[in-house]
Parts: structure tokens; sequence; C-alpha cells
């Protein structure tokens, strides 16, 4: 059987929806557990085919693999596809989905079904945004994700879960619809949406200029890139745990993977002009995130700030425009898909018992909870970006690669490698360490079966990234030197024609 | 003058439905009054229009024209046809629970009903002046009487009558407007106005646009665009819900299918004039659809400013006055109206056993005491704020495609922004349904609620799968209008 012929992409990205079909047709008095294991096999069975995507790519062909074209709005066709950078997203997603569900077994009691389905449509929305090969079908992807998020956080959400959720959705959509002018006038201007077609294709250097900030407007609030990250802290602090990982691990890093897919190749000349711009805004969200995370009192509220600086190193990897840059950037963005999904899992597991999140409410639970102080270790130690752990990579490739371009920069942001330690480990010191004085935390348990389950995974693969970064690396590696060459003449051109 | 009687073959629907109400209103007149003759007569109502419907899709595909040019049958007038038909058969089906539990069946209905629908038809294929007013009339006429039907009604004598003073007071201006230009092009006949306005001296021009003007409010009143909209709240909130079901969706297709036909085919060559007035409609329409409302608390009064929106976004399409951006329109009328049947077959599932409730409190918890129906409504109210992949996505799309390619730029920045304010006050529906705390469940839906509410959602929800028919459809339509009459 020749596993390459079939439409192994397109299987991987609705797999999904078989899996919400079978939930809606359970009757409504089963047991719950009948829709929670469906879904789970539903996410590991996609898992599963998608490793063999992983198995059968090419990483020595820099071009996308796996294509499916077939007809659908005329001159806008349904195309798949993947390379090195969408390859490894695609992965991350199909890899966190079954942790979240495991995570939500016991947390979420209420309406299992229709959360469930939420999340396997979300999770089919999601592949379908790291595979489209075409601007329409990558918008409806991108932006059809916004209701099941909106319904997970609405529902099963905290107290504020109402404003978060409006405040989330309307926020991302109106980045968003600016995005759609902008492929329309790429429409009206080139006649096509093809995704591989544009990237050949050179754009007038004036209209670049808007094309590169309307797609701003919908990346920058979705990585979230300082001052448009308010909806984030709001959005994780009231999402239940695993909508908070998926939030943190896949669609903050749409944002990222849309500036390396469209901002970077197709408007190199817009790109270069406003590197500055991206450079301060980074280095104000790194630095500036996590002075905020520091005086936070909600550790669910820390993470998201800790969040957005760390997705500051990712937006200045990649307009460093050098080959050290994006790669930094790219394993900064698995790397903190899998260690604040990984911590958001872990207050999921105290919230679960404590029903709390103040870190006031903690201390000394590293007395009766080992394993989990142990595991919550591995996590701090590479949100602080320790060598040794994967956020060291990422975090060492962008600065270095950001000392090359601009020296002031890469030490600006280098701070906010100290403010994260301050961040972090005082954060682990308050939740802890100290004295055991609070009694209803000598009672609690340690972690079970379950949590084990999903936490050893990703305390392996933070600590195997971290050693042995190379598997990652080597994926992305042709994609993302075609992706330089390419933004190098294109900005060269420029240069010569220009006086 | 006489022209044989193969030749009327193109008008037969309109004549078939003429021809029916009459023996309706007979039947319905000369029968023994009975619990059931309303029924009856909405029946035969429903299937005079399939009839008449299975006619339209049969016909061929050219272009056939009437009465010395009067009245004109090609593609884009069947396809807006069809929608009519469709929108007065939903409607009149989700009537008939709503109406027999008000004790209100009463045969009239059905046939002032089709009396509307031959007025909608003629006015869709008017292609002269006195054509499009016989047929405007005869539509506001029956309209008028529709929204009144509810005698006993403080509101709804209210409705009928602003609806009336207001309608009147268009048509005026529609007069006016007409008046001027047949003195100024000296023919009535949309070619011929065409000829006079592009070939005509300057003065005679001016004429010629005054009376444009004039034209364009009475019809902007037809199809509620701001600032003449004031009606429309009123009136949807006062009519019985399922008229008010009809008025959102046959009478606003009709009304827009004739704006589109006047403009494109009698002021062909005055696109830079027109273009300005429909922008300026279309901005203030989505703006003042979008603000006004999020305030609301009664869902009727709401789904008439979502109309209002949706008439500007539509609104956008025209002005960028392309083929690309009629097709829009076509394509956005097509899937606004799916989605507002839905809706309104929504609303009148909002039903407790001391009857309807109308304020949008009363969906609290809906997603726990009934969660297909709020899943539907969720999805047609998704789709209506254009949120991908639903299918009013695709409607937005076009229309705003087309007036990016038109370098209309800063209407295409107002619409979209217009359109993310109005998903606030869709999310707001949302949120009530699925967010709140639940409330005592509904009654459960009748049958053909139910169907209308099913075959909406799924028709939103499915769309992305198979988009082309209806592309394909509304581009034959759309090339069909800018074919010239033989001479």
């Amino acid at each position: 059987m020749n596993i390459v012929s079939a439409p192994i992409l397109s299987i991987v990205t609705f797999l999904p929806l078989l899996g919400v079909l079978i939930i809606a047709f359970l009757s409504r008095e089963a047991d719950n557990n009948n829709a929670r294991f469906a879904a789970l096999w539903t996410s590991l069975v996609t898992f599963g085919v998608s490793l063999l995507l992983w198995i059968n790519f090419d990483t020595q062909n820099p071009d996308f693999q796996f294509v499916e074209s077939a007809n659908w709005l005329g001159p806008i066709r349904y195309k798949m596809g993947v390379d090195g950078i969408s390859m490894l997203f695609i992965i991350l997603t199909t890899f966190l989905v079954p942790l979240c569900i495991l995570a939500s077994w016991d947390s979420i009691k209420t309406r299992v079904r229709e959360y469930m389905i939420a999340f396997l449509v979300l999770e089919t929305l999601m592949i379908g945004v790291f595979s489209a090969l075409d601007l329409v079908l990558f918008y409806l992807f991108f932006e059809g994700g916004l209701i099941p998020m909106f319904l997970i956080i609405g529902v099963w959400g905290g107290e504020r879960r109402v404003y978060a959720s409006f405040k989330f959705f309307l926020y991302t959509l109106l980045g968003s619809v600016l995005m759609l002018l902008a492929v329309m006038a790429i429409y009206s201007t080139t006649g096509t949406t093809d995704i591989p077609t544009l990237l050949k294709t050179p754009l007038p250097g004036d209209l670049q200029w808007w094309l590169w900030l309307a797609f701003f407007a919908s990346f920058a609030v979705k990585v979230p890139m300082w001052p448009l990250h308010t909806w984030l802290p709001d959005a994780h602090v009231e999402a239940p745990t695993a909508g908070s990982v998926i939030l943190a691990g896949i669609l903050l890093k749409m944002g990222g993977y849309g500036f390396l897919r469209f901002s970077l190749p197709m408007f190199p000349l817009a790109s270069q002009t406003f590197a500055p711009l991206v450079f301060t805004l980074s280095v104000i969200a790194i630095i500036y995130t996590s002075l905020v995370a520091l005086a936070q009192k909600d550790i669910k509220k820390l993470i998201a700030y800790s969040s957005v600086a760390h997705m500051g190193f990712v937006t200045m990897g990649i307009f460093t425009a050098t080959v050290q840059g994006i790669d930094g950037a790219i394993f900064q963005m698995l790397s903190h898909g899998l260690v604040s999904a990984a911590l958001f899992l872990c207050v999921g597991v105290i919230y679960d018992r404590m029903h709390t999140r103040e870190i006031a409410a903690f201390g000394g639970l590293a007395d009766t909870m080992p394993v989990y102080a142990a595991c919550f270790m591995v996590f701090t130690m590479a949100n602080v970006g320790l060598p040794g752990t994967s956020g060291f990579v990422g975090e060492f490739l962008t600065l270095l690669a950001a000392f090359k371009v601009n020296t002031w920069v890469a030490a600006l942001a280098t701070t906010g490698v100290v403010l994260s330690a301050a961040y972090a480990l005082w954060l682990y010191r308050r939740v802890m360490f100290g004295s055991l004085d609070k009694p209803a935390l000598a009672k609690l348990k340690d972690i079970n079966l379950r949590e084990m389950t999903v936490l050893v995974p990703l305390v392996v693969l933070v600590i195997y990234f971290g050693v042995y970064p190379a598997p990652v690396l080597d994926v992305t590696a042709r994609a993302v030197t075609q992706l330089v060459e390419n933004y190098q003449l294109a900005v060269g051109a420029a240069a010569s024609v220009a006086p | 003058m006489f022209e044989g009687p193969q030749s009327f073959a193109p008008i037969i629907p309109e004549i078939i439905l003429a021809i029916g109400a009459m023996v309706l209103l007979m039947y319905g007149a000369f029968r023994a009054p009975s619990e059931n003759l309303g029924r009856d007569v909405g029946w035969f109502a429903i299937l005079l229009f399939a009839l008449t419907l299975g006619y339209l899709v049969l016909q061929p595909a050219s272009s056939s024209f009437l009465f010395h040019d009067a009245f004109v049958v090609d593609r884009f007038a069947r396809f807006m046809k069809v929608l009519v038909l469709v929108g007065a058969s939903v409607a009149l089906l989700l009537s008939f629970d709503y109406f027999a539990r008000a004790k209100l069946m009463w045969f009239e209905i059905p046939v002032l009903m089709v009396l509307a629908v031959v007025g909608m038809m003629v006015m869709i294929s008017s292609n002269d002046l006195i054509t499009l007013y016989v047929g405007l009339e005869l539509q506001s006429l029956a309209l008028y009487v529709l929204a009144a039907i509810r005698r006993n009604d403080l509101r709804s004598s209210e409705a009928g009558l602003k609806y009336f003073v207001l309608g009147a007071l268009s048509s005026g201006m529609l007069l006016y407007g007409m008046s001027m230009i047949y003195g100024f092009a000296g023919a009535t006949g949309f070619q011929k106005i065409a000829t006079a306005a592009s070939a005509g001296d300057a003065g005679a021009n001016i004429g010629l646009i005054i009376g444009l003007v004039f034209l364009l409010v009475g019809l902007a009143f037809k199809i509620s665009a701001v600032p003449f909209h004031m009606w429309t709240p009123d009136v949807y909130e006062g009519a019985p819900t399922p008229v008010t079901a009809f008025f959102a969706g046959a009478p606003k297709v009709a009304a827009m299918a004739l704006l589109v036909r006047v403009l494109v085919q009698a002021f062909p060559g005055n696109v830079s004039e027109w273009q300005q007035i429909i922008v300026f409609l279309s901005i203030m329409s989505m703006l003042i659809g979008a603000f006004a409302a999020i305030g609301q608390t009664n869902i009727k009064r709401l789904m008439a400013y979502s109309s209002i929106g949706h008439i500007g976004f539509a609104l956008v399409g025209l002005a960028s006055g392309s083929n690309d951006g009629l097709e829009a329109v076509v394509i956005y009328l097509a899937i606004y109206m799916v989605m507002t049947l839905g809706a309104f077959a929504c609303i009148l599932a909002m039903r407790r056993k001391d009857g309807m409730v109308e304020s949008i409190d009363q969906l609290a918890g809906l997603s726990q005491s009934n969660l297909s129906m709020a899943f539907l409504f969720a999805m047609l109210l998704f789709s209506m704020a254009g949120i991908p992949p639903l299918a009013g996505f695709f409607a937005k799309f076009y229309v705003f495609a087309a007036a990016v390619k038109a370098e209309l730029y800063p209407l295409a920045v107002i619409g979209v922004i217009a359109s993310v304010v109005a998903a606030f006050y869709y999310l707001r529906i949302i949120k009530v349904m699925f967010f709140d705390e639940a409330s005592e469940p509904f009654q459960p839906a009748e049958p053909y609620v139910r169907f209308v509410m099913w075959a909406a959602g799924v028709f939103v929800l499915a769309y992305v799968v198979v988009p082309a028919p209806l592309i394909d459809a509304a581009s034959a339509a759309v090339r069909s209008l800018r074919f010239a009459p033989t001479p």
C-alpha cells in the first residue's frame, strides 16, 4: 500500500470529526465515560495517523509534501500540504489534544459530551490551520477555531468567563477581519490565493506595507504581542485547564506560524522595514510582561504573562530573518507548547484538589506531593530556560541571532531571561517549599496514575529535546533555509534596484 | 400588438399565481367557514408556489422580453423569483401553527401572501418604470394588510399603520422620481432611459440624476436601508412573528433585485453618480444596524436591526458596480434569506405554556433544556456574524472581495469593523443560550418549525462543502443582466 497516495493529510485533519459524529450519536442518557473514551480514542488514533505523516516526511525536500488539491470555490481551491515548519505544529497539536482530554477526565463534570465535541472540532480546525495551502482555506480554519474556543471558555470556564470569552472572541475577530481584507487584496492583485504560488510571486513594495500591517494585526493579537496581549491573561485564567493548555500550546503558535508562513516570505520588503517595530514590541513584551508576572497572585495569570514574554522571543527570532533566529523561534514555540501546556496542566492538578489558584493558598506542597513537585520542577526549569531543558535551546538560538542583528535588542531581551528565573523560581518556592502550615494542604494526595500519564510524556520530551534538539531542527532545516534564502534574494533584489 | 399566445410563456408563473389568488379568495369566501379553511387555503397556496417554482426552474436559459420590453424574464429574474417563492412558502409553512393557536388562521392570510408574491415577481421582472410601480404597489398593499392582520392587537395595528404611512410616503417619492426621469428621458423603459442618460446633454442629465435620487430614496425605504429604516423595528416587532419572517425574507430580496436591475440596466452609464449614494446607504446601514442592535432586548427588534445591517452588507456588493459585486449581492441575498428564515423558525419555537415569548432573556440556558435548538440557533447566529466556516462567511467574503477589487477600501474597512461590532450582539444571544443558568424549558416546537430550523441549520453548516452550485447560479444570473435587449 502506498501511503503517500492516500489523502493522509485530510484524513488526519478530519478524523476528529468522525469522533464528533460518534459522540453526537451516543444517547444522552449514556454514561459520560462513553463520550470521554470516544474522544480519547479518536484523538489517539489521530495522533497515530499523524505519526505516519512524520515517518513518511522527507526531510531533504524543502517543498510542500502530501499535497492534495480539489475543486472548491472556482479559483480558490481546497489545497492542503505540509513542509518542515507546519509538520512540527501538526504533531504538537495531535500530541497535546489527547493529553487535554485526559486532563479534563474528572475536572469536567457537566455537559461532557458537548465539551468533548467542542474539543475535537477545535482539533480539526487547528490541524487545518497548519496544513492549509490556500489563504481562504487557512482563514476558514483560523477563524473557525474561535467558535469552539469561545464555547469552551464560556461554558466551562471560571467566574468571569463571559467577559473573558467575549474579549477573546472580539479581539481575535477584529484582528482577523483586517487580515481577511488583505487576503482579498492579494486575490484581486494576483488572481490567486494559492500559497505555494504566492510564495514565488513578488508583490509590489507599497502594497506589501499595507498587507503586512493587516496580517500583523491578526497575528500580533494571536501571538499575542504587547500591547495587544490583554485578552490572554483573562482567557487563560477563566478557561478550564485543558482550554488553557490548547490556548497556550497551539492557538498562540498560530500567530508565530502566520508570521513565518505569510509575513516573512510574502512581504519580505515590508518585513525588513517593520523589523525594528517588531523588535521593539518583542523586547517590551519580554521585559514588561515578565515584571507583570512577578506581581501576580494567581498562578494561571502568572503563567499567562510568562507566555507573552516567551512568545516575545519567538517574534524577535522570526524577524531576525536568519536561519538561527527562525530555527530558534520554531524551537521556542515547540518548547513553549510543551512547557506552558505542562505548567497549566500542573496548575489544573492542584486546582482540582483545592479549587483555588491563589499562590498564597499553597505552600509546602513538596512534602505531601513529592512526585508532583518533581514534575513541576522540571517544567519550571524549562520555563526559565535552564540548559538541558527544551526551553534553553530556543531562547539561546533566538538571542544569538538577535545579537548579530542588533546588540541592544539582544542585551535587553537577555534581561528577560533573568526575570523569568525570578518569577518562576519565586512561584516554585511559594507553592512547593516553605512549611506546610495550612491544614487543608496536609491531606492532599499525590498525583494519580491518570495525571502521571499526562505529565510524564511531557517531562520526557522537555528533557529529551533539551539534550538532543536535532530531530526537530532536522525536520525544519530545509524549509527554513529555503525561506531565508528567498527572503535574502527578495531583499537583495530590491536593494540593487534602489539607487 | 398581439404577440400570440406562445409568447406569453415566460409570464405564466405570474398568471398562475394571480388567477390562483383569485380562485383561492373565491373559495375562501364562498366556502362554509370551518376550522381548517385557512390551513387548506394555505396548503393550496404552497402548492401554487411549488408549481410556479417548478415551472421557473424548467424554463429555458435565454432571456425573453414581453409587452414592448416592459417585462423581462432572464436568469437573474428567475433566480430571484425562486428565492422569493422559497421565502414565501417557508414563511407560510411557519405560520400555520402560530395562527391556529392564535385562532387567526384566516384564509385571507395565504391569499394576501400570494398577491404579495405576484407583486414581487412583477417587480423582479420589471423592465419599465410603470411595471416597477405596479409590482411594488401590489406587493406593498398586501404587506400593509398582513402587518395589521391581528387587528385586535394594538401593536399589530400600529405596525400596519406605520408601515402604510411610511410606505405611502416612499411610494410618493418614488413616483416623483419616476416622473422626473420620464420628463428628462422621454421614456419609461429602462433601456431607453439608459440611452438617454448616457447620451443626453448635461442639463438633461442633471434632471435624470435628481430623478434617480428620488427613485433610490423610495427603494431604500423598501429595503430598509439607513436613513430610511425607521419603520423596520416597529413593524418587525408589531407584526405577528410568521409575518415578520415573511417580511424579512422575500420582500427584501425582491426590492434588492429591483434596485439592482434599475441601477444596472437603466443607469449603467452613471455608476459614478449612484455609487456614492449606495456607498453612503451601505455604510450607514452597516453601522446603525450593528450599533443599534446592541441595546435591544426583544429578539424581533434585534432581528430588524440585524436585517438592516445585512442589507448594508449586500449593498457593499452593489456599490462596487462590477459583475463580481452583483454576483456577491445575489449570493448574499440567497444566504441571508436562509439564515433569516432559520432564525425566525427558532424565534417561533420560543413558546411557553402561556404563549410566545420574545425577550432575549427567555432563551437563558436553552442549551441545557433543548440542545439541538440551541445548537442550530447558535450556528445560524454565528453564520449571520460571518464566522467561517459557516455560510454567512462566504456571503460576506464575496461582497468585501468585490469592494476590495473595486478599490473601495474605506467601505471595506468600515464594513468589516461593523461586522465585528455586529458579532458582539449575536454573541450575546449565544451567551444567553449557552452560558446562563437554565430557565423553564420551552414547549416542544411544532414539526414544521423544527423542519425549517434543521434545514436552515444544515444548509449553513454544509454550505462550505459544496459552495459551487450557488456561486455558478449567481454568476449566470448576473451575466444575463448585462445583455442588451433586442432593438
